[in-house]
């Protein structure tokens, strides 16, 4: 056997984030605790850069490299791109939460950018074991973020919740690889759906029984129902800043994840995997909905929100369309950018030895500072799904995709548990705008957050009304 | 020459078991971590028992980096272990209660 040197052009952005998280770490031990500043525009510039090597990269074409191991495609691309944006967002958003709370520690960049690492592979990879390793690389940092205010009983409870469950479900996912390796006698995600198009008569059942447990991991990893249990816990548990990061990003990265196996690697499967995928966004799309009523805490609320939302991706997913994966990748975008609103608002509306995590919180907001308001109206409105903001049209097109294969039942269901859905949402309208508020102290936000928080909830309403352009990638990165 | 299915039936017990460990057990945390290991160690199983009956290293491979990421979970699950006992004095799984709803 020789040894090929391969082409690590494609991976350009995966070796600058790496390269660059490193340095972070090092720099970072070196500097004082009043310099912490130094620390996070290093992570912002790590970021910047990697997003440049994402864009110099980029084509239309799909390239495969280190033993056809690592693939880099359209897709990709794009996903990578609203990752790194998320993650630099997010980075903004936490920095005056963090050091409020005593807890700006570089370590929490370091994770960050790691964790951000491990999705960018989960993105590209294209053999099992990679696909194992990103993985593996994102959960662990934010196991660790999790607990990273070492203080704080909740926190430390949700970190152990969070690990025990993750780690069952990686259990369960390495162990339909296994079985799936040795029915196809490759780890390849490209050889294997060529395996699986010809199953000798009688290995079928042992088929489905890999892709049983492959599912029930990547269900585990989504929070879709009955694998859930973590999600809530861990929302509510985690400082807002994480559970701002754990709800964005890592969900385009699970979506990618749900492309490359199911979709690709198990493709000639789908009439197995869809009739679980039915299961499984039904059951989400009811008990997020309903449960979601009955909560007092937001992080709470919207990690039910979390749920139904993932139902909806799924339905995406399951459609089997080249329009429904198309519909379900901007479904997952938007829901990054709208869960990266909302949370952003909570770290925004927190202070020193306040946490606004409670729905009585966000009483009378509306008179405290009536542009926080509107932005927390418009990315709340987004979510309910009400025109003209793009979580209407998100929804729309999972729904045409549905309609399109005649599971007309699916799509009926899914729009009457929306209807229910949205009164939790305006209930938190109500109070923002109906209710007085019961402080009247003045909501101290510094420029570049008030900026950013702006262009994210005025985000929803642009592209509601010009949904066009982004579902146009979208459909492109199908091909 | 022991055939394949007693290795997968291994492997199945040895995972069964660590399932089992994980859900029924309400006492102990420590449990829990060694029930995880467990499970990963089932599946080195199967992969070296494919790996072997294929003739093909990948899956031995693969068992490589599934130890040392099982041995990173550990350290970073006992990390956040000591970091529960010391907030709460207790690793018994029946406390952690204070998250729900």
């Amino acid at each position: 056997m020789s040894f090929a040197i391969p082409n690590f052009l494609p991976a350009a952005p995966e070796i600058v984030v790496l390269t660059m998280a490193c340095v972070v770490l090092m720099v970072d031990l070196f500097i004082k605790k009043e310099q912490r500043f130094f620390t996070y525009l290093l992570s912002q510039a790590t970021i910047l850069l990697a997003l440049l090597a994402t864009l110099w990269v980029a084509s239309d074409a799909t390239e495969l490299t280190f033993n056809n191991g690592y693939i880099r495609d359209s897709m990709g691309d794009w996903l990578k791109i609203f990752i790194l944006i998320i993650t630099a967002t997010v980075f903004l958003y936490s920095r005056q939460y963090l050091k409020d709370r005593n807890i700006d520690k570089g370590e929490y960049y370091v994770l960050g950018l790691f964790a951000m690492l491990g999705m960018m592979i989960m993105v590209s990879a294209w053999n099992f074991l990679n696909l194992y390793l990103g993985l593996e690389l994102m959960s662990l940092s934010l196991y660790a973020m999790v607990a990273f205010d070492r203080n704080s009983a909740k926190a430390s409870e949700a970190a152990m919740k969070y690990f025990v469950l993750g780690a069952i479900a990686s259990g369960m996912l390495l162990y339909g690889m296994s079985i799936l390796y040795g029915l196809t006698g490759t780890l390849n995600i490209a050889d294997v759906q060529q395996q699986l198009t010809t199953v000798p008569e009688g290995l079928d059942i042992a088929v489905v029984f890999g892709l049983v447990f492959m599912l029930v991991g990547i269900a585990f990893k989504l929070g879709a129902v009955p694998f859930h249990m973590w999600l809530p816990d861990v929302y509510h548990g985690a400082p807002t800043s994480v559970t701002l990061f754990i709800g964005s990003a890592p969900k385009i990265a699970a979506f990618a994840m749900v492309m490359r196996l199911l979709v690709s690697g198990l493709g000639p499967l789908h009439e197995h995997w869809q009739t679980m995928l039915i299961i499984l966004a039904v059951l989400s799309i009811g008990i997020g909905n309903i449960v979601a009523i009955a909560q007092t805490n937001i992080k709470r609320m919207l990690a039910y929100s979390t749920i139904s939302h993932v139902g909806f991706i799924l339905l995406g997913i399951l459609a089997g369309t080249k329009v429904g994966f198309a519909s379900a990748m901007f479904y997952t975008i938007i829901y990054a950018f709208m869960s990266l609103g909302a949370f952003g608002l909570i770290v925004i509306l927190s202070h020193k030895g306040f946490e606004a995590e409670n729905l009585e919180d966000f009483k009378g907001l509306n008179d405290r500072s009536p542009w926080l308001a509107a932005m927390m109206l418009l990315i709340l409105f987004s979510m309910a799904g009400v025109p003209p903001t793009v979580g209407f049209y998100a929804k729309l097109v999972v729904l045409q995709a549905i309609v399109n294969i005649d599971l007309v039942w699916l799509a009926v269901y899914a729009v009457l548990l929306s209807v229910i859905g949205a009164f939790y949402y305006l209930r938190v309208i109500k109070l923002m705008y109906f209710d007085k508020p019961d402080t009247q102290q003045y909501i101290k936000t510094s420029i570049d957050v008030s900026a950013v928080i702006s262009v994210n909830g005025l985000l929803m309403l642009a592209l509601g009304l010009f949904p066009g352009a982004l579902m146009a990638i979208c459909l492109a990165a199908m091909n | 020459m022991i055939p394949l299915t007693h290795f997968l039936i291994l492997g199945a017990i040895l995972f069964s078991l660590s399932v089992a460990g994980i859900f029924l057990n309400r006492k102990n945390l420590i449990v829990v971590l060694m029930s995880i290991e467990l499970m990963l160690l089932s599946v080195n199983m199967n992969f070296i028992a494919f790996s072997h009956y294929r003739s093909d290293l990948a899956g031995q491979v693969f068992v490589f980096f599934i130890l040392t990421v099982a041995a990173a979970e550990a350290a970073i699950g006992l990390a956040i272990l000591v970091a529960l006992f010391r907030n709460r004095q207790t690793i018994n799984v029946q406390d952690l209660d204070e998250l729900k709803g």
